[in-house]
């Protein structure tokens, strides 16, 4: 356990990603099975369970420490896992020797539920604060540690001298604590055969177009396409299974058991969109997201979010591994594929036509329909190259849309902004058509929530302001006094039961901080629901 | 800084409340006609110790010991208040019928608690202070008080500074473990600084030190006063200074210099940042912080509630810091508290 709470604390601490990767080399190859596989399932959120701390841990520490003192705790340090690391009382008569993490592991996995806050209690006994801290990040699932599944991934590579390409294809092929997957690096094991299992092969990924590109582009060479406004995946199926991953290779087929069964029985790699389409139109990304994140699916969400998949490309058809053909020639093969036989629920994203640059551009700009996020470019002669090669793939986002808004609530932030104000609730104006009435909150509805878009520098700025001009607290959230613009940029405007303001943008960000322009000068609603 | 509306209610506030209480420029004593640490200039000043957020500039009259006196003049000149009138640690001064006494508060040279006493209620106003040791500054002394004035920098039960010597110990194990990288250490200019020096020295760390010129006449200041800080060497601007001179050294600058084009100088460097805030890793990972040293020249949680307990008031006023929970607190131990909405410190430095 010392030695995964001291990498976790070393990769919390550590900036740059080449001294990351090096730190986490270094621990794969020094420390041995079966613990540096459970690290590493920890770090790619592999782990056989995940705990409901949120809930067992107050209830853990009530004898101990004030529900209140722990809510102000826990307000401030934005951490559930650190908050309890700090606050746990330290045990006197700590044997010298702490668990071993597969020892930890083993004893969870195989705990009766009643008993797992009693366990976890004694756990926490044996442990130092890094170790509290690292017990509970590695129970919670998921330890947002600073490291990407990529990034542990690319750094097991990198320590045994191996492709990371290679290392993706074979990861759905093993399982924790990975001795076979470690056998293999070490050259002491065969290369773990996926078999008759459906596996992820790394996706190829697009650039955001520059505008030196353009010069550099014949548009006889590309094919133009639409992005659509879903989440890139990945199917695969092999016999009488398949997998359905996201564009990170996550295994995402249990929340959408309707499109595992449109593929059950086929053989086939494919690459496409996820959506959610309802009658034929694709519904807003927020409609999706209820979809997403989840391990089952009830039947009320199947009928309400149906999803469909609307398909880019065919890596391998049958056995046939099409990844070295140029994208036209898959692009032919898709076509005759879907053709012959097409799966339910999928259809094949359209081709955008275009005789020149001034003809793609208009098109561009021309369209808001829903659904679309923009236009992607594909070299016509490109193979399918995993990662994100320069010169093939190009995606071209629509411009986004701002409007001036009031900063009405902030909220603090977590993990590298706990303690500041970061997250901010911001609204427009009901109404602007009454002359000279007083300026109050009451007339201003919000419209979304924000928490990018500013640099480091802005939100010490904003903090500041924040805690200047409070008007009431609720808890972590503060009101301000309404009179500080945010200049908002988003993709788009969809109609929302969910907000006051019957309206929720999609991918707001801050575009500026309008330190001068007055709160009366801010947009109003009407003006919102012409972006409709 | 806004209060809580959370503290619980009381009965009968303390009468002392009557003669010493807030005032827009600052916790007002009517019965002395003076101000402790006003944020804004005013006639008659009684200052805890020399942080800026504490000795401001301007004021009439200036009652403080002698080092808070020397650093107020150092950074804002000769004439920066009407008048001066040094009292040393243990001595009293008569005003209006009421009497101004200074002892010790723990918290950086020179640095003290007020005793005012007046109309048979006696009031210790505490600054910022600490009880754990500080080779740089006398030791807090408990003074039993009917009213104990308290900050709340720290007052929340995740902070528990560590053991200040075993911090500067993985500083110095940190540098030798990597020879190559400059080690870049943050401290406030005032205090922290000549602390962590000192700490480091008595750990065996004797190569030079580094110093940033916003560091230089603070910590001239603690030599002149007798305390030996071993090898410094100013860092020029526009010096010639080569890359290589700093692999290896240790470097300490303004917890700003670590961001500004100033650190790019050093070859690689690692950052350390010394600071109770360092208990919290997203405060680390916000300033960029690979080493954080939990090292404060605050009272954390245990030692805020000592303190209080050991004084013996029946009542506590909370100034600047995270107020809610403390008052909580002490409600919960049957102590009676409130918060003062004193404006203008900065509950973020240490």
């Amino acid at each position: 356990m010392q030695r995964f709470a001291s990498l976790l604390d070393n990769l919390a601490f550590t900036q740059s990603r080449n001294r990351k990767l090096a730190l986490l080399a270094d621990y794969f190859v020094s420390t041995l099975d079966p613990d540096r596989g459970w690290t590493l399932a920890a770090l790619t959120d592999g782990l056989p369970f995940s705990l409901p701390l949120r809930r067992i841990l107050p209830e853990l520490l009530s004898s101990t420490v004030d529900p209140e003192l722990y809510r102000l705790s826990r307000d401030y340090v934005g951490d559930t896992a650190e908050t309890v690391s700090l606050l746990w009382p330290e045990q006197a008569n700590k044997a010298a020797e702490q668990p071993t993490l597969s020892a930890v592991v083993a004893g969870f996995e195989t705990a009766a539920k009643d008993h797992i806050p009693q366990l976890l209690s004694n756990t926490l006994d044996r442990l130092d604060i890094s170790g509290r801290f690292a017990l509970l990040k590695l129970l919670g699932g998921a330890p947002r540690v600073g490291v990407s599944a990529r990034l542990a991934k690319t750094a097991l590579a990198q320590a045994f001298n191996q492709d990371i390409g290679q290392i993706e294809e074979v990861w759905h092929s093993v399982d924790p604590p990975y001795l076979d997957l470690f056998a293999w690096l070490n050259g002491t094991g065969a290369r773990p055969d996926p078999g008759g299992r459906p596996v992820f092969r790394p996706m190829m990924l697009a650039h955001p177009i520059e505008d030196s590109d353009w010069l550099q582009l014949d548009p006889s060479d590309l094919a133009a396409e639409w992005k659509w406004d879903g989440i890139r995946v990945q199917i695969a199926a092999i016999a009488g299974d398949m997998r359905l991953f996201s564009r990170t290779g996550d295994d995402i087929s249990r929340a959408f058991p309707e499109i595992a069964s449109a593929f059950i029985g086929r053989h086939c790699v494919l690459d496409g969109e996820l959506l959610i389409v309802r009658d034929g139109q694709i519904a807003p990304f927020n409609d999706l997201q209820q979809r997403l994140n989840r391990k089952t699916v009830s039947s009320r969400q199947l009928r309400d979010f149906p999803a469909h998949i609307r398909l880019y490309d065919l890596l391998f058809e049958g056995g046939e591994d099409l990844r070295e053909f140029p994208f036209q020639e898959r692009r032919k093969r898709l076509e005759a594929w879907h053709a012959k036989t097409p799966p339910p629920l999928t259809d094949i994203s359209e081709q955008v036509t275009f005789a020149d640059f001034d003809a793609l551009s208009q098109i561009w700009s021309g369209t808001r329909a829903g659904g679309i996020e923009g236009l992607m470019l594909k070299r016509k002669s490109s193979p399918y190259i995993a990662g994100r090669p320069k010169g093939h793939w190009w995606k071209w986002k629509r411009a986004p849309l701002t409007l001036d808004c009031v900063l009405m609530y902030a909220q603090r932030g977590s993990g590298k902004r706990s303690s500041y104000y970061s997250d901010y609730t911001f609204g427009v104006w009901i109404d602007n058509s009454s002359t000279a009435v007083e300026i109050s909150e009451a007339q201003l509805v919000p419209v979304g929530k924000a928490y990018s878009g500013f640099t480091d520098e802005e939100l010490l700025k904003l903090d500041r302001f924040v805690r200047n001009n409070t008007t009431d607290r609720f808890g972590p959230v503060r009101a301000v006094e309404p009179k500080l613009v945010l200049e908002v940029a988003f993709d788009a405007v969809q109609l929302s039961s969910r907000h006051k303001s019957g309206v929720a943008m999609r991918f707001p960000r801050i575009a500026r901080i309008r330190w001068d322009k007055p709160a009366n000068e801010a947009d109003t609603l009407a003006t919102v629901r012409t972006l409709l | 800084m806004q209060t809580s509306s959370r503290s619980p209610p009381f009965a009968k506030p303390h009468p002392a409340g009557r003669w010493l209480y807030p005032r827009p420029e600052g916790l007002f004593c009517e019965a002395g006609g003076f101000y402790i640490d006003p944020s804004k200039p005013v006639d008659k000043a009684v200052i805890t110790h020399g942080h800026a957020d504490h000795a401001r500039r301007g004021h009439g009259a200036v009652l403080a010991t002698p080092e808070t006196i020397a650093v107020m003049k150092i950074r804002y000149g000769e004439n920066c208040a009407g008048a001066f009138q040094p009292i040393h640690y243990g001595e009293t001064v008569s005003l209006n019928g009421l009497s101004i006494g200074f002892v010790p508060a723990g918290h950086i040279l020179g640095s003290a608690q007020i005793i005012v006493e007046h109309a048979g209620t006696r009031v210790v106003i505490s600054g910022d202070y600490k009880r754990a040791a500080d080779p740089t500054c006398e030791p807090f002394e408990l003074v039993p008080c009917d009213v104990f004035v308290t900050e709340a920098t720290f007052a929340l039960p995740v902070f528990r500074h560590e053991p200040a010597d075993k911090e500067a110990c993985r500083l110095i194990k940190a540098i030798r473990q990597q020879p190559d990288r400059t080690h870049l250490l943050g401290v406030y200019g005032l205090g922290k600084c000549q602390r962590m020096i000192a700490l480091l020295r008595r750990s065996g760390f004797d190569q030079t030190i580094h110093l940033h010129g916003a560091l230089v006449q603070l910590t001239e200041f603690y030599q002149h006063s007798g305390f030996d800080m071993g090898s410094l060497r100013t860092i020029e601007t526009g010096g010639t200074d080569r890359r290589q001179d700093y692999a290896g050294e240790l470097v300490m600058c303004p917890p700003s210099a670590i961001a500004d084009r100033w650190s790019r100088r050093f070859p690689d460097p690692a950052t350390a940042f010394s600071s109770g805030w360092m208990r919290i890793r997203g405060r680390a990972r916000q300033r960029g912080v690979e080493l954080p040293l939990i090292v404060s020249d605050h009272a954390d949680w245990p030692e805020l509630i000592t303190t209080i307990e050991e004084t013996g008031a029946e009542e506590v006023w909370v100034t600047h810091g995270r107020e809610d929970a403390l008052v909580h607190q002490l409600g919960l131990m049957g102590i009676s508290a409130r918060a003062l909405a004193l404006v203008g410190f900065d509950d973020e430095g240490d």
